[in-house]
């Protein structure tokens, strides 16, 4: 069986399998594949990557997605409650 | 009015007035806004995945890419890497090589960083994006920014969501006049009158997002800002009278008693 990791997916610490790939994480995590962005520490994945990367301990992975936006959030307006997608 | 397409980059747009998703209260109000402008073009943010609540739906659940351009953004980006790195992102999450591409200078007024916008704009064009820059009332930097590739330039009206509407129709006309390519004015515009000024003016498109977001109706707002730029595009091809002084009659003279 193989061992687990410690790594950092947007910010937050989480354990892996020591054989897990990107692809197993975004599974895992049931992150639809046709909407994200992944940046492995720092590099930017293609899809067709996700499968093939492996994850070791101590990575760093991004998931990112389009939100609702248009303008950036007014500083004024940074008190307020804006419902984000994700 | 016969078809009147906006072409960018060889891509044809069906509606000149293109809008935000930010700071609706849900997707459905959301859905319901983008419906009633009109709206074939949106534009969207990139963030972080909620990895801790899944339960949360997908903006792209609600706006069918098949149905509108989805143009992604670098809102909230303050240099040049930062705004690189979220286009590259944008690119990998999406399906095109288009970006609005901003560059912010400062928290309280949101202005561009000119000098970054052009530096970003350069190494985005040269891997292959589609950038369209959002830029200040500055003719001389617009003209720049269609020098080094930008396929479209769009100026600010007045800071970002502060619906303070056309401070300065002059400049924007002297980038109307001066820039080949198309002309979208993005942000400030706060009601109807002001999209329809831009577009008088000989705006090819117009953006934005509070004027309709923010309205205590949005979805009555963006239907107005449908008809608002509609009309003011109608009414700069028609092309207006002369300003005068004095009164000139409009009945004649002749035959009264």
């Amino acid at each position: 069986m193989a061992e687990t990791i410690q790594i950092q997916v947007n910010g937050e610490q989480r354990n892996c399998r020591g054989d897990a790939t990107v692809g197993d994480l975004l599974r895992e995590l049931a992150i639809k594949i046709d909407r994200v962005a992944v940046e492995l520490n720092l590099e930017i994945l293609d899809r067709e990557d996700f499968d093939h990367r492996s994850l070791k301990q101590g990575d760093r992975v991004e998931v990112l997605s389009f939100i609702g936006g248009g303008a950036p959030v007014d500083v004024r307006d940074r008190g307020r409650v804006f419902v984000h997608a994700e | 009015m016969q078809s009147d397409p906006l072409i960018i980059a060889g891509r044809e747009f069906t509606s000149r007035l293109w809008v935000g998703t930010g700071k609706y209260k849900d997707f459905a109000e959301t859905k319901k806004a983008i419906d009633a402008s009109g709206a074939d073009v949106v534009t969207v943010a990139v963030r972080r995945v909620n990895i801790t609540d899944r339960s949360k739906e997908n903006l792209l659940d609600y706006l069918d890419p098949k149905k509108y351009t989805i143009l992604p953004n670098t809102a909230g980006c303050y240099n040049v890497e930062d705004a690189v790195r979220y286009a590259r992102l944008a690119r990998a999450a999406g399906v095109s090589d288009l970006i609005k591409l901003e560059v912010l200078g400062d928290e309280r007024t949101l202005f561009p960083d000119t000098a970054g916008l052009i530096e970003a704009a350069k190494t985005l064009i040269k891997e292959g994006f589609i950038v369209l820059p959002y830029t200040n009332d500055d003719p001389i930097v617009a003209q720049k920014l269609v020098d080094i590739g930008c396929p479209a330039v769009m100026p600010l009206a007045a800071p970002i969501g502060s619906g303070l509407g056309i401070r300065n129709p002059y400049n924007l006309k002297i980038i109307m006049e001066m820039v080949k390519v198309p002309i979208i004015v993005d942000a400030g515009v706060g009601t109807a009158s002001d999209a329809a000024l831009a577009m008088e003016l000989g705006a090819d498109a117009v953006l934005m997002n509070t004027a309709i977001a923010g309205a205590q109706d949005p979805m009555a707002m963006a239907e107005a800002m449908k008809y608002a730029v509609f009309a003011g595009r109608l009414a700069y091809k028609a092309g207006r009278i002369p300003r005068k002084l004095y009164a000139t009659a409009s009945s004649p003279i002749e035959g009264m008693l």
